[in-house]
């Protein structure tokens, strides 16, 4: 074989071998070909969603939160603007340099900056790191002036919760907090809840009414890069700044209130007759909710948890007391409407009462009170009395009443932990206990011991409603963003439907225990004419007395440790003629109603009267002193 | 003795005015487009990468002419020097590495940073097609014939593999493969070579470093691994697709602007490039591509020597191979792994070795008609 020929068949092989080679390439290059189609046409939508997706981020705009205001347009909590110092890491070269060259012009602890250091490496080189909150005008100045050797330093303004009148209102304010697991599962989705700073309303009105105080989400459509760093706004929408709500409470007599109970664990309520607007309400001891907005700390709130007369508790709403003798207009009405008594018809004290084997003690056990009508009895708080007219209906006449007048079931006040209070019925006590209802209990019931239980707000309200004969329903919120609530029943409130006589009957008898000599409570009249009140005292034992003690004598209250020692309660409206304010004081372990409590109750009502006439006279006649300012 | 018609020798001025002066248009082009896209990857502005990609293009440019210039008999003669110096210089790398400058992979030579592995392509084309010019085709069974290739092939292959860079040791292997292919390899040594490569790969996968090992799982599985190594070949999918079929427009790519893809200006410029001029784009750019390629099979078939044909065919391979490892790579394809675009990614290596290439294929076209004998020498035998 020639060379010529050997070379033409290695060209023909070589040619047919490239040709096959570059046949595969071309397929290869087939292949990216289909592959762009795919991604870049049939995919094309999916990943075009994918990339915006990418690019872009919707930041929350916090809305302003509510304010909360009192009847006449005082602030009781508002948001402050929190300003804060904050360092970028990667403007500033040095962040340990930085926080001396801040710490020489404020004051920086040295918790602060080990948490500085701390986030400054755990965050991203572009988020913000708060080195300082809370700071004064004159700080804040003090950095603005020295910028330019502070870089990567700036200011920044945040909310933070203010309660300007501290304690007076904590109870009814409450508190905000940061959102807890709970409040993300039971919230409605809004996606505030999951803001790292987000506050909501952990207690008072600022729970019950936080979804208007929170207002609406603002959303901020952003574009970020891969890191997250902003690049620029694509779209905005402000939201909705939360709603001011206005209670009808009055700051200043809120405030006279709280001053006048002291520290002694006391509840204080008080209502407008006519409506039900609550003016002030009082649990004491009570707890500054500014603590809370700054978070609380550990050793402040196991102290207020151990307090053994439990700051934390609205007892207000919350606490539940046997009423004792401000439960005898219950079953005196409860008498009157049944038709077992009259006005005049009178009824012997001996100073006990025997119900088949067991005697009841009338509080003037010895001698006894002798005869006595419904006004008298009412005035001297004759227990035997109560008794007998208490045998004659039976136990659901007087429970029947007790609801009525707003005892033994939820009010529906606008806080949280309100409790129900206890009116029980032959039913009730069937189903409960599987036996039938001893006779005893009905003779205890009538003068508000045994199983009777009432809250002070309910005790406030039975006060109301007996004095105007309007069912009204307590609350305390005005006006959310400006407008009365739609929910609000009570703006006509409807008459209870109680015989008018019977009604003025009761409210003479309160009147005479305040103001005739024989009355329990004539030590805590009014003597200013015109202004005078109706009311009437309770004792509420705590433990039983023994026969044996009884018979040796009764161990004074003042002998005896503070848990066993009685509640005082005392209910009171006034003026006498058509009366305007409800009030009703429980002071727990505080001894006689009518030496502790009744007092607080004369001084509350004149308080809240002459506040009236001066806004009246403030403001104009006819608007009845609501006018605002 | 000679035999066939040697063409006198050319002048300088013939050899330039037969110089294939289409593909260098179709470069310059594939060029520009890479300094467009170098441009747009900095956000629009020539710093850092478009204006030095500017220089070294120039500088590849005058090396491709320099080359194509010069003598084939000249490329012939010295193939094996050529070689052996790129083999020091991949060992340099090397012992570089163990002297505690860390894992590298180039040379440092100041104005540019040479890898040797990516001149290795070259050389050991060049030496492939120098050997198998000298066998006759009813030598080709004979380990005369495929052992020293097999030698030359596999020394360069182990230091790449050892760097470690996986992806350039299994590149010099196919191309190497095409080049035996097209001279004449039967097919059965192919079809041993890849059944013997199966049965060894279980027992090379526990040589493999652990990120290559990654690289390959996450290929299988992108969703394994969301945010690591999945996470650029997800984006770099999200950036081709979005792009659609006319693309977001020129500076206005956002997987690329807000740096949801990685590594843009290097591995993934064909996905930016994508991105912003949609499937018309991509496919304008295989297609300029698929010519380059077309003119290299051309100037192969036409070349009167089997050296001149093998060294064409083996450079069209390595361009065909680095195209479409790079393109399947972003589209998801195959494994990701480091193989840059060539003629476009940001890279001094990649372009001067892809157009010393091309400055050896229009050589051969410059010298089709050049007749030596086997030893590459004129008239000798």
């Amino acid at each position: 074989m020639g060379r010529r020929q050997r070379d033409q068949d290695r060209e023909r092989l070589f040619t047919r071998r490239a040709l096959l080679l570059g046949a595969a390439q071309a397929c290869l290059f087939g292949g990216l070909g289909a592959r762009l189609y795919y991604l870049q046409v049939i995919e094309a939508e999916k990943y075009a969603t994918l990339a915006e997706d990418n690019r872009m981020n919707m930041r929350l705009l916090v809305p302003p939160r509510g304010r909360i205001l009192d009847r006449f347009g005082e602030v009781l909590a508002t948001s402050r603007l929190n300003y804060r110092v904050v360092l970028v890491r990667e403007q500033a070269p040095n962040v340990e340099a930085t926080i001396d060259a801040i710490a020489r012009l404020i004051t920086v602890g040295e918790a602060d900056r080990r948490r500085v250091l701390r986030d400054v490496r755990r965050k991203r080189a572009f988020v913000p790191v708060m080195v300082r909150e809370d700071l004064s005008w004159e700080e804040v100045a003090r950095l603005e002036v020295n910028a330019p050797d502070l870089p990567g330093v700036s200011i920044d303004v945040g909310q933070s919760r203010l309660y300007p009148h501290t304690e007076a209102v904590g109870h009814i304010l409450g508190y905000v907090g940061i959102v807890s697991e709970v409040d993300l599962k039971s919230g409605t989705g809004d996606p505030l809840l999951e803001l790292p700073d987000f506050r909501i309303g952990k207690n008072g009105v600022e729970k019950i009414h936080d979804q208007a105080l929170r207002g609406v989400a603002g959303a901020s459509q952003i574009e970020v890069n891969a890191v997250g760093r902003v690049i620029r706004e694509l779209n905005r929408d402000d939201g909705r700044p939360g709603r001011d709500v206005e209670l009808t409470i009055d700051i200043h007599l809120q405030a006279f209130v709280r001053e006048r109970v002291g520290e002694e664990s006391t509840a204080a309520v008080v209502m407008d007759c006519r409506n039900g607007e609550i003016l002030s309400l009082v649990s004491a001891p009570a707890f500054d909710p500014n603590m809370f907005s700054a978070g609380l700390k550990a050793s402040d709130w196991e102290e207020l948890q151990a307090h053994p007369k439990t700051p934390l508790t609205n007892k207000a709403v919350s606490g539940q007391y046997a009423p004792g003798s401000t439960f005898k207009m219950v079953t005196a009405l409860a008498a009157l409407e049944a038709g077992v008594i009259t006005a005049n018809q009178t009824i012997h004290c001996p100073g006990h009462y025997e119900l088949g084997e067991r005697r009841f003690h009338c509080w003037k056990y010895k001698g006894g009170h002798g005869a006595m009508n419904m006004a008298e009895a009412l005035m001297q708080s004759c227990d035997v009395f109560f008794y007998e007219i208490a045998r004659r209906i039976g136990i659901d006449k007087i429970s029947d009443m007790a609801q009525r007048l707003g005892i033994g079931s939820l009010l529906g006040i606008e806080l949280p932990g309100e409790r129900s209070g206890l009116a029980p019925t032959r039913a009730w006590y069937q189903r409960r206990r599987a036996a039938s209802w001893p006779q005893g209990e009905t003779v205890n019931a009538a003068i508000g011991q045994g199983m009777i239980l009432a809250t002070p707000l309910q005790l406030a309200t039975m006060t109301a409603r007996l004095a105007s004969g309007l069912a009204i329903s307590p609350h305390l919120t005005r006006t959310i963003g400006g407008r009365v609530p739609l929910d609000r029943a009570h703006a006509a409130p409807p008459s209870l439907g109680i015989n008018p006589q019977h009604l003025a009957l009761v409210q003479r008898g309160m009147a005479m225990v305040t103001n005739e000599q024989r009355g329990t409570g004539y030590k805590a009249r009014i003597t200013e004419p015109g202004l005078e009140m109706a009311g009437k005292s309770g004792t509420a034992q705590v433990r039983i007395i023994s026969k044996a003690e009884r018979d040796t004598g009764v161990k004074k209250n003042e002998d005896l440790p503070w848990r066993f020692r009685d509640h005082a309660l005392f209910v009171g409206f006034a003026p006498l003629v058509n009366p305007r304010f409800a009030c009703a004081v429980v002071v727990e372990h505080g001894g006689g109603g009518s030496s502790v409590a009744g007092p607080m109750v004369r001084d509350i009502l004149l308080e809240t009267q002459k506040r009236d006439a001066l806004k009246r006279v403030a403001g104009c006649l006819t608007c009845g002193g609501e006018h605002r300012g | 003795m000679s035999f066939g018609l040697n063409r006198h020798e050319l002048s300088l001025g013939q050899k330039l005015w037969q110089v294939n002066w289409g593909i260098v248009l179709i470069l310059t082009a594939l060029a520009c487009i890479g300094f467009a896209m170098l441009y747009s990857a900095a956000g629009g502005a020539m710093e850092p990468w478009a204006q030095r990609q500017m220089l070294r293009f120039a500088l590849g440019f005058c090396i491709m002419i320099v080359v194509a210039v010069i003598d084939i008999r000249f490329w012939m003669r010295w193939a094996y020097v050529l070689y052996a110096g790129t083999l020091v210089m991949l060992v340099a790398v090397e012992l570089q590495g163990r002297v505690g400058m860390g894992a590298q992979r180039w040379l440092d030579f100041g104005f540019v940073q040479l890898q040797p592995s990516e001149l290795m392509k070259i050389m050991l084309v060049l030496v492939l097609a120098k050997h198998f010019h000298s066998i006759p085709l009813e030598r080709m069974g004979r380990i005369s014939a495929w052992g020293p290739p097999a030698l030359l092939l596999a020394v360069p292959v182990a230091l790449v593999a050892k760097q470690p860079d996986l992806g350039t040791s299994l590149m010099l292997i196919m191309g190497s493969a095409a080049v035996a292919f097209a001279a004449g390899m039967r097919w059965w040594k192919f079809a041993l070579a890849i059944i013997g490569a199966a049965a060894a790969a279980p027992v090379a996968w526990n040589f493999l470093r652990d990120y290559q090992k990654e690289r390959i799982l996450t290929f299988m599985d992108p969703s394994r691994d969301p945010l690591g190594a999945g996470y650029h070949i997800t984006q770099s999918k999200i950036a081709l697709g979005s792009g659609g079929l006319t693309g977001k427009g020129f500076l206005l790519g956002t997987q690329s602007h807000l740096n949801f893809l990685p590594e843009k200006q290097t591995d993934f410029i064909y996905t930016m490039f994508a991105e912003e001029f949609g499937m018309v784009g991509a496919m304008t750019l295989l297609a300029l591509y698929a010519l380059l390629i077309l003119y290299g099979f051309a100037i192969a078939l036409r070349a009167s020597t089997q050296f001149g044909r093998l060294v064409a065919v083996g450079i069209v391979t390595h361009l065909f191979l680095s195209v479409f490892i790079n393109c399947a790579m972003v589209m998801g394809m195959i494994p990701a792994k480091g193989v840059p675009l060539p003629m476009i990614s940001y890279g001094g290596s990649s372009m001067l070795v892809t157009m010393l290439g091309f400055g050896l294929l229009m050589m051969v076209w410059v010298h089709r008609d050049t007749q030596f004998s086997r030893g590459g020498l004129q008239d000798s035998d």
